[in-house]
Formats: structure tokens, C-alpha cells, sequence
């Protein structure tokens, strides 16, 4: 993809932006100068395992077994041994249920509906509501968890208010794939919330309202008017929280360990477990590798939507 | 932000369709208020227990109605091993890399703020691309790096990681602040023979001192709110920060102290909380910064 084709966004010039003809003063090494710290830092503790990975996850190092005394190079051992593991395959399938239920449908769908509902209210709701939604995605994620599980529990507040009418389960053991999605959707619609309604913000009343003089039903307006000139905000928003629940690891580890059993364990639980658990290093890094590429095609993705000189 | 308003004034003339985009009918609006009502309540339902727990001698998992309020549960976990040690390197951790990352990203942006460079472009789209990899991912082969060369349980190297991690968004964010400073204001500087540096740290700097307070602030949530980089970096429980320290706890006493644990969680997320009312100022409220990440 070359820089070049990124389409110009012509709104949000920053003021007074500097003119970019400076050419006088220092030279080109001295320009480079004050990226040296950042590049150095980027390198060695960014760039460095990831590159490291490259090596590791074509080896068996591992911290116990066979692996741990002489580390060697397998070749495409740990790959071959992860495309015929049913417990990588099955937690592949789990990691996009996961991310299609929590990220694209849940996070996505209600974020744009709250901010579509909160269009023109009063001052008032609009705080109050932001306030709520808001504070669950500013607390530490280790505490939604607890919070989560302490709502989610045989014994928490969910069953003793459910238990008046009778419903009364174990949600964790009884559907925990549906309770981690739950409790991510909770802490991550603030993000798909605050974009939609940044990007809502910006159509233009008369544009709304001359397809509703128009005859266009609040449908019709929304799909036909609404939707398509926030389209962009929308794959933008859908990169960015693919790429955030694709990567959950504490909110499943402290709701339910992967369990019961591996009935919600993702693809980072299960790398955790080998490569912390079972310290199977290589085979671990091989997972990471195969998790960081899928978050490298994503991110290539949101780039095209991005123009780094407009912004 | 009421966007149809004069249409408000003559309601028996709208078209009486249903709509969810605009305020203006009565049954429409109730219907959104009433929705969002209950948007409310499915947010506030999860979150009642660590409030209420933290302030109840029998709490459990649910919180019993009736007698029992009480601050002990707070000042049971109160003691250096359970609160204080951990709060303390949280403190380091998330405030050594806080500074560190605005140091490093101010120095960084200000030539891809002020140059016209060649790369500097594919420099930042580097940049952007990497605030989109999976750290999780990234946490394996770190690990396996500093075990190879014995820095684990370092908490100075485990800051510099943390640094490298928010440097990517840090130098985005410090660009975007520093391309609304005039380069005019500078040139004067120029004149008199000032450097880069010194035209940096007296004039730039000071004129985008909230967007340095926001990079400051976020830095240091993010990584005060993390637990997987700790968990898996930090071995000895002295060096531990909170958030691994809470987990510590749970795991060992969460079935028999719910309430300590909701009272250590409400210590913990506090300072969260006041920090982001401070962004919010500088943000000019409503924790509009969301806006900053789309493109």
C-alpha cells in the first residue's frame, strides 16, 4: 500500500500548521537527533522479541522436558503440530466467536445505538449516561473482572435478583463463553460509543433533515443517510476494537481460567498456558507469532482509513 | 445539540413515522429515555457490588440488605504487604513510565512535527501500525527475551517496556499537539541562535503543556490499570504493583473475604478515576479524546 492513495480528509487542519518548506537550520543528522531515544527504545523492546519470536518460534525452547536442556531448531515443528492441535483449532474458533460477538456485534452495535439515542438529549442524560458507560471502561480491567465475576456467580447479585422469578444458574459453568462476552461488551462500548457519537456530531443537520422532508421513514434515514456518511468512523471503530478484543487475556483468565474445562478458552489463554503454564516456549511463541500477524493484517487494514498528514 | 428545533414547535405537522435519530416526537423521546434507563441500569447493575460490598461486614458475592454497613473492610487490607507495597510500585511503574514516555515521544515528535523529512511519513504509519499490535501476543516472546538475558523481576526493565509499549501512541498524540503550535513563534527563537532543544523546552513545550498533561495522564492509566505485563515480568511479590497484587489476593483469600477484595478493588480504581476528571479538563469535557483515535 503506498502512502500516497490514503484519500485527504479536508476537515480538522490543525491551526496554524507549520509550513513544512523549512528547509534552513540543521542538518540531517542533527534532525534525526531527538528520534534517537525513541527509535532505541522501540527497538530494543518492541521490535527486539518480536523479531526474537522469528527465531524462537521455529525451536523447541522450553523451560521443562525435552526442549529445556539443548533448545533446537524444529523447523515448522511447533506450526504443523499447532494446525493438527484440536485445542488450538477449537480456541481459534472460540477467539472469533469472541471477538464477532463482544467486538463486532455487541461493542459496535450497542456503542452506535447509545450514541444515536443520546443525539439531542439534554445535558443532563447525555452526562449521566456517559458517566455510567464511560466509568466501565475506565476502571482497570482486573477489577471489571472481579466485578463480573462477582455479578455472574452461583451466589452473586444477577442470581439473587434472577432467583424472584426463577431463573437461577450458574452463568459461568452453565454458558461462559456468553458471560465473558458479556462482561467485555460492558467494559469496551464506551470506545465504539464515544467515536459513533464524535462522528454523529459531525453530519450536518440540514443533510438528515432534507431526506426527512423527503419522505424517508427514520429507517430509511438511518440506513440510506445516516450510516453511510459515518461509514467511515465505522470500519475505523471496527478495526480498532477487533484489535483490542483480539488480545483480551485478564477478563477470561479471572472470570473463568479458559474454563469450565477449555469451554472458553481463547487463543491468548491457551498461549498463555503453554508457554507459562507448560512452559512450552517455542510452541507458545509460535501461537504468538500466528495471533501477531492476524493483528499485523488488521492494522494494515485501519491504516488505509488513516491519513497521517491530515490528522 | 437539539439538531431539528424548529421543527419541535409544530409537532401535529411531522410525518408520523418512528424514528430513532431525532428528538422531536413525544413517543420517540420517551421511548429513548426509557431505553437508555435501561442502559443505565445493565451498566450500574455489575458495578453496585464493589461499592456496596466494600462497605458491608457480611459481604459476599451479593451483598445482603439490612444491617452491617461498615468501613472495616477497608481498614483490613490497609498494611504495607496487602495495600501499600503494591500501591507504591504501582506508583513507580506507571509514574517512571509516564515521564519517560513523554520525555522520549516530545523529543521524538518534535522533528516529525517540524522537518520535512523522507521517511518521516513511512515513519509514522510504522508507528500507527504498531499501536494496533497485540501486546498479549507480545508478552511471549518478551518474556522469553528477558529470561535470555536475566532481567526478569527488574522493575527498571520491566518500566522500559512499559515505555516502549505506550511510546507509540505517546509520539501520535505529542505530534498531533505539537502541529498546532505555530512554527512561527519559533522562528523568532531562531534568530536569536537558539537550537532545536532549546526552542523545544521554552517555547513548544509550554504552549502545549495540556496536550503534555494528557499524555502524562493517559500513559500513566494505562499503565497503572495493567496486569498482564506485571504478571508476567514481576516474580517477587515486593516488587508487584497492584494490579497483580489484588489478583494475588483473590486468589488466596477471594473466597472468604469478598468484602476486603471489593474494599482493595474501590482503593485501586480511585486514583483512576480522579485522574481522568483531570483529563476530562484538559479535553474540554465529555471525554471527547475518542475522536483523536479515528482517522
Amino acid at each position: 500500500m503506498s502512502a500516497t492513495d490514503v484519500v485527504a480528509r479536508p476537515t480538522g487542519t490543525p491551526a496554524g500548521r507549520p509550513a513544512r518548506s523549512h528547509q534552513r537550520g540543521p542538518g540531517i543528522a542533527q534532525k534525526l537527533l531527538p528520534l534517537v531515544p525513541a527509535v532505541v527504545l522501540l527497538l530494543l523492546f518492541f521490535a527486539g522479541p518480536v523479531i526474537w519470536s522469528l527465531y524462537t518460534a521455529f525451536t523447541n525452547e522450553a523451560l521443562s522436558g525435552v526442549g529445556a536442556g539443548a533448545t533446537r531448531f524444529i523447523g515448522l515443528g511447533n506450526f504443523r503440530r499447532m494446525f493438527s492441535d484440536p485445542a488450538f483449532l477449537s480456541s481459534v474458533v472460540r477467539t472469533v466467536v469472541f471477538v464477532i460477538g463482544s467486538a463486532v456485534i455487541g461493542q459496535n452495535c450497542l456503542g452506535l445505538l447509545i450514541a444515536m439515542l443520546l443525539r439531542g438529549r439534554s445535558r443532563a442524560v447525555q452526562s449521566a449516561v456517559s458517566l455510567v458507560v464511560v466509568g466501565a471502561w475506565v476502571m482497570p480491567e482486573i477489577v471489571a473482572a472481579f466485578c463480573w465475576y462477582a455479578y455472574l456467580n452461583r451466589t452473586g447479585s444477577l442470581n439473587s435478583w434472577l432467583g424472584h422469578i426463577g431463573f437461577h444458574q450458574d452463568w459461568l459453568y452453565t454458558a461462559p463463553m456468553f458471560g465473558v462476552i458479556l462482561a467485555n461488551v460492558w467494559r469496551g462500548t464506551a470506545f465504539s460509543m464515544m467515536v459513533y457519537s464524535a462522528a454523529l456530531s459531525d453530519i450536518s443537520p440540514d443533510v438528515e433533515e432534507a431526506a426527512s422532508i423527503d419522505g424517508a421513514s427514520g429507517w430509511k434515514r438511518l440506513w440510506l443517510v445516516t450510516l453511510p456518511m459515518i461509514r467511515r468512523s465505522i470500519m475505523t471503530n471496527l478495526m480498532l476494537i477487533t484489535l483490542q478484543t483480539l488480545a483480551v487475556f485478564t477478563t477470561i483468565y479471572v472470570l473463568t481460567g479458559g474454563g469450565p474445562g477449555t469451554k472458553s478458552q481463547t487463543t491468548p489463554i491457551y498461549m498463555y498456558e503453554q508457554a507459562f503454564k507448560f512452559y512450552n516456549l517455542g510452541y507458545g511463541t509460535a501461537m504468538a507469532l500466528i495471533l501477531l500477524i492476524v493483528g499485523a493484517l488488521f492494522s494494515l487494514v485501519y491504516l488505509r482509513f488513516l491519513n497521517v498528514d491530515e490528522k | 445539540m437539539s439538531t431539528l428545533a424548529p421543527a419541535r414547535s409544530a409537532p401535529p405537522r411531522a410525518p408520523r413515522s418512528f424514528s430513532i435519530t431525532s428528538p422531536r416526537r413525544s413517543p420517540a423521546r420517551l421511548l429513548a429515555l426509557l431505553a437508555l434507563a435501561v442502559v443505565v441500569i445493565a451498566f450500574v447493575a455489575p458495578m453496585l457490588w464493589l461499592v456496596l460490598g466494600s462497605l458491608h461486614r457480611d459481604a459476599g458475592l451479593s451483598v445482603p440488605f439490612g444491617a452491617g454497613w461498615t468501613f472495616d473492610n477497608y481498614s483490613k487490607v490497609m498494611n504495607a504487604t496487602t495495600l501499600w507495597t503494591p500501591l507504591r510500585n504501582s506508583c513507580i511503574l506507571a509514574g517512571c513510565s509516564a515521564v519517560l514516555t513523554v520525555i522520549v515521544s516530545s523529543l521524538a515528535a518534535y522533528p516529525l512535527s517540524r522537518y520535512q523529512m523522507r521517511f518521516r511519513r513511512m515513519f509514522l504509519y510504522t508507528i500507527v501500525f504498531s499501536t494496533g499490535l497485540p501486546l498479549t501476543a507480545v508478552m511471549v516472546p518478551v518474556y522469553v527475551m528477558f529470561a535470555h538475558f536475566n532481567i526478569t523481576d527488574s522493575i527498571w526493565a520491566t518500566v522500559l517496556f512499559m515505555s516502549a509499549t505506550s511510546l507509540p501512541f505517546g509520539i501520535w498524540m505529542m505530534k498531533n499537539f505539537m502541529d498546532g503550535v505555530p512554527v512561527t513563534l519559533e522562528e523568532a527563537a531562531w534568530c536569536d541562535g537558539a537550537g532545536w532543544f532549546q526552542s523545544l523546552r521554552r517555547i513548544v513545550m509550554p504552549l502545549m503543556a495540556p496536550g503534555v498533561a494528557v499524555v502524562t495522564i493517559f500513559t500513566f492509566v494505562v499503565q497503572w490499570g495493567d496486569f498482564f505485563i506485571p504478571f508476567i515480568l514481576l516474580l517477587s511479590p515486593g516488587k508487584q504493583p497492584a494490579s497483580v497484587g489484588i489478583y494475588t489476593f483473590f486468589s488466596q483469600y477471594g473466597a472468604v473475604a469478598y468484602g476486603q477484595l471489593a474494599a482493595f478493588s474501590v482503593l485501586y480504581t480511585l486514583p483512576i478515576i480522579l485522574l481522568y476528571g483531570v483529563l476530562g479538563k484538559f479535553l474540554g469535557g465529555a471525554f471527547s479524546f475518542a475522536g483523536g483515535l479515528k482517522g
